[in-house]
């Protein structure tokens, strides 16, 4: 799994890769009542803002971490946002991309360094 | 952060794992590590304890007694005082020339004396407000004196099991009471919605008496985070949000607070800051009024979301000052003012957010009814 300094995580299944918030993220926001996903087959750029999400407290948006195309979302979080706050890095998974340049991954945190990021 | 004031439970929420904010000029709890849904939820269905010290106590005296401070008062608050028996409390608010709300308050007859539960972010204010404006009274901010509430359907076993007598009380009845902690100034009244009680208590004892209520089975600590969203299910305005020196209470659709006796053709009709206005507006109706708002789908309207009153093109129509996810609501609920041709329930308006036009239905406050014992 790799990290990003916005708090999301990615990890690769089957080629592709799987983009959620960190649970120190969720934690952070707070309890999380409303999520909007993009559309699938959606063709997005690094930092685009991608996903919407709203906690108890304010609303954030979460920026694609790498340039690909969304090819599924996590269609459930709609209706039961507070799978992010439970399971953040399972259930919790916001879409999944396909990578236009993987070496884009190359980037990113590794778990230790998150950890040492978030201190 | 140096300058932040702390309440006598200070080091209690700190203990608790609580998540400290500064909040109108004091450090407090937002949230415990349960988090704000569960405080909410646990608030409804058993008991909850909040620390609302940093609100502020203020007596009023008169030499000639509580009624002469009452018909002071009644020149400040268009809100029939003097009509307040002894040991009832009732809901008030201080005018400003033009009509608006300068703070919302609870207002106590204590026997001899008046007591008035008034906004943190205000007190000063309205401190010098009633020093300057209550002639012949004396006024005196308790700064020896903690404020606790206890809100929820268990909270009167819960405070009876350690203050017997409490149960008697009825809604917005005050009392003192003598317990384990010094005499308690209790009130049968709360900002939640639910039934409850707020509990004045000596500083000193403040920490303790919390303590023993947190070791009641049914009671947990409920931080500001939930309190918002508490009052809001139950339709009630949070002073600087919903209401402030440019709303009046006619807007804020708070006319019930002004009894007929201060209203045109009442024995006391006007004399408060603003009357003419307030007053005027009773009988013609306001140019716009505080709604409540169900919006479609999930996504909150929060503060500031602009309302249209249709989905394209068009001026906004008014704007929405609080609104959050109701947590027993199990929806995104909102409160906010819209143009009076606009304001009728059952009226479908577009909340702007992100851009996009979203439809929210107005519909009749309390979103989650009320649950106090009359």
């Amino acid at each position: 799994m790799k990290y990003t300094e916005e708090h999301e995580w990615l990890r690769e299944e089957d080629g592709l890769i799987v983009v959620g918030i960190t649970e120190h993220a969720a934690e952070q926001l707070g309890d999380i009542v409303f999520i909007e996903l993009p559309e699938a087959g959606k063709e997005v750029a690094k930092d685009d803002e991608v996903v919407v999400i709203e906690s108890v407290k304010a609303a954030s948006d979460i920026l694609a971490p790498i340039d690909g195309e969304i090819v599924e979302v996590n269609e459930p979080l709609a209706d039961e946002p507070g799978k992010v706050n439970e399971d953040a890095t399972g259930d919790g998974w916001f879409f999944k991309m396909k990578a236009s340049d993987p070496s884009q991954m190359d980037d990113f945190m590794d778990e230790a360094a998150y950890k040492d990021f978030v201190g | 952060m140096s300058d932040l004031r702390v309440t006598p439970l200070h080091a209690l929420h700190q203990e608790l794992g609580a998540k400290l904010v500064p909040f109108a000029g004091y450090e407090m709890p937002v949230q415990y590590p349960a988090g704000v849904m569960k405080e909410h939820q646990h608030c409804r269905n058993a008991a909850g304890l909040f620390d609302v010290s940093h609100m502020g106590q203020v007596v009023i005296r008169h030499p000639d007694g509580v009624e002469a401070a009452a018909a002071a008062v009644e020149g400040l608050a268009p809100v029939d005082v003097l009509g307040l028996g002894e040991g009832r409390q009732r809901y008030a608010l201080f005018t400003n020339e033009h009509g608006g709300i300068e703070d919302d308050f609870m207002i106590a007859n204590r026997g001899d004396h008046l007591l008035a539960v008034v906004n943190a972010a205000c007190k000063a204010a309205d401190v010098a407000r009633m020093t300057e404006g209550l002639p012949g009274c004396e006024v005196s901010e308790l700064s020896d004196r903690g404020l606790l509430a206890l809100q929820g359907p268990e909270a009167e076993t819960a405070l009876e099991g350690l203050v017997p007598g409490v149960g008697e009380m009825k809604f917005m009845d005050v009392a003192t009471l003598p317990s384990d902690w010094g005499d308690l100034w209790i009130s049968r009244s709360g900002y939640t919605g639910e039934d409850g009680y707020e509990i004045s208590v000596e500083a000193a004892q403040t920490e303790a008496l919390a303590r023993a209520l947190l070791a009641v089975d049914a009671v947990e600590p409920i931080g500001l985070g939930a309190r918002d969203s508490l009052r809001l299910e139950s339709g009630l305005c949070l002073y600087g949000n919903d209401i402030d020196s440019g709303t009046t209470p006619v807007e804020a659709g708070l006319t019930w607070a002004i009894q007929k006796v201060r209203r045109a053709g009442g024995a006391r009709a006007g004399g408060f800051p603003g009357a003419e206005t307030i007053l005027r507006q009773i009988e013609d109706g306001p140019a716009r009024r505080r709604v409540g708002l169900r919006p479609e789908g999930r996504a909150p309207m929060r503060e500031g979301t602009q309302l249209y009153a249709s989905e394209d093109g068009g001026d906004a129509v008014g704007h929405v000052t609080s609104g959050a996810f109701g947590p027993t609501l199990g929806a995104p609920m909102s409160m906010g003012y819209v143009a009076a041709q606009f304001a009728e329930k059952g009226t479908t308006i577009w909340g702007e957010v992100r851009g996009k036009r979203l439809p929210a239905t107005l519909v009749a406050m309390p979103f989650v009814p009320a649950n106090v014992k009359r």
